[in-house]
């Protein structure tokens, strides 16, 4: 994991929204997003919503995977593609 | 908070479902305040006009003379109307009526009518042709706009930088999105002779547009902001629906309009958020909007706050903003006794009309009144 570190960089903040953005979302058990900024809102499954919360507390694409590795039975670079891909879908519905 | 017991007089109580004038959502904010417990004088130009009927709202109506019958027309309609109702506020809601309300001020304050507007400095300075200088006070962009009196102007704007589509736009009312110099001409013309000149150009923003409405205190402070994205549009591209959001970008940027103007009375900032993500300042409107219920919705009456700041009160402080509450607009029919509709048309009051008889109240035809 360490050497992991080394190879990537220690804050992904070019990939993730900004701390400061996913905070203020009002984000309902349901899976229904609501940003106060914009007004947009935007729906997320189950595993998006394991995510969403994932990014409010690690800000880190290595921990991420390494966390989700542990709970859902997939190939980790299956799960490396869908985050980005959901942070990507997450930076078009908010304001950064 | 003390209980209003004021008269209070409203117009724009025209509410095409497209298009409603903010008259009869400001009567709706009041009537159901617990701390309005005053009369409604619903005024209106046009015998058509919804607002006029409905008295859940208006506990009486009359019309007024339109703008081109002239000053001494509607002074002389407004002491008539005084004489019978004994208002205590008067609450213009139209963009059009607010230069000329202004100037007779004078008239109207002896009249009796109290009023918290802005001066006409004022209005002159949020004018839609200065909206580049007004953008650079508040701190974003403007597209490009610009005043013109003779067609010709939309046949050549492309040589000078313009591209279609445009906004044909009316110095108070009216707009029309154009895709070619023979449509933005027809344009042109329908502005020009309903509105006058001069006629304003504005390149069109394609974006998402989010309003802020609030009040201005007349000392630089803005008053109750309440912000909006809208949902849905009207093919006039009027808010359908909208939800409240709290955006401090929108705010700083009314927050500095409203203070370099010192600007006196409700006021309503239109932005369009383009598609690199920057705010384009479109239009200042001097009146609320006519979804300023949604100000009720997240808690801040604003029109109960004007009516606070006529009377000459403080306005209670207001809760925090209030983002996540949607309103949705929906259209209703109301059946009108054929003899109300004569009354306003025929006197420009209506007289209401007691469904159980279907004969007049106020004529006093009643049936046992006959002798």
């Amino acid at each position: 994991m360490e050497q992991s570190n080394e190879m990537k960089p220690s804050s992904d903040s070019d990939l993730f929204p900004a701390l400061e953005v996913l905070n203020r979302l009002a984000v309902s058990e349901s899976g229904f997003v609501f940003d106060p900024a914009s007004g947009h809102n935007f729906t997320v499954n189950e595993t998006g919503l394991v995510l969403l919360r994932l990014l409010l507390k690690e800000q880190r694409l290595d921990q991420i995977l390494e966390t989700l590795s542990k709970e859902f039975d997939a190939e980790p670079r299956e799960i490396e593609r869908d985050v980005i891909e959901f942070i990507s879908t997450l930076r078009e519905n908010v304001r950064g | 908070m003390a209980v209003i017991n004021s008269t209070v007089a409203i117009t724009g109580m025209n509410a095409k479902p497209d298009n409603p004038g903010p008259g009869l959502a400001v009567a709706r904010c009041l009537r159901e305040s617990a701390d309005f417990q005053g009369r409604i004088i619903g005024l209106g130009y046009d015998a058509l006009d919804p607002g006029l009927y409905l008295d859940d709202y208006c506990d009486a109506s009359y019309l007024l003379p339109y703008p081109s019958a002239g000053n001494d027309a509607l002074l002389d309609q407004l002491q008539l109307i005084q004489q019978r109702e004994q208002i205590d506020i008067l609450l213009p809601c139209l963009d059009a009526e607010l230069p000329g309300m202004v100037r007779l001020l004078p008239a109207l304050n002896e009249m009796g009518f109290k009023t918290f507007l802005p001066t006409s400095e004022q209005l002159r300075l949020r004018n839609k042709d200065r909206l580049p200088e007004l953008a650079k006070i508040a701190g974003i962009n403007c597209p490009q706009i610009t005043p013109i009196t003779q067609a010709g102007f939309l046949y050549k704007c492309q040589d000078e930088g313009w591209s279609y589509p445009l906004v044909v736009k009316g110095l108070f009312y009216g707009a029309y999105v154009v895709h070619s110099a023979d449509e933005a001409a027809d344009a042109f013309r329908k502005i020009a002779a309903e509105w006058g000149f001069p006629v304003l150009v504005q390149q069109m923003v394609k974006g998402e547009e989010y309003n802020l409405t609030a009040v201005g205190d007349g000392e630089g402070s803005l008053l109750g902001p309440v912000m909006m994205r809208k949902m849905a549009v009207t093919d006039k591209g009027k808010a359908w629906s909208g939800i409240s959001i709290d955006d401090q970008t929108l705010l700083d940027a009314s927050t500095a309009l409203a203070k370099a103007i010192c600007w006196r009375g409700p006021l309503e900032v239109e932005v369009i958020r383009d598609q690199q993500g920057h705010y384009q300042l479109i239009e200042i409107n001097p009146r609320f909007p006519a979804w300023i219920y949604l100000s009720v919705g997240v808690g801040r009456n604003l029109p109960l706050t004007l009516l606070q700041l006529a009377n000459g009160q403080m306005p209670a402080a207001f809760p925090a903003t209030k983002a996540g509450v949607l309103f949705i607009r929906y259209a209703l029919e109301k059946i009108v006794p054929i003899a109300e509709f004569e009354s306003i048309v025929m006197q420009g009051r209506r007289h209401i009309v007691d469904n159980s008889s279907t004969q007049s109240e106020v004529s006093g035809n009643e049936p046992g009144n006959e002798e």
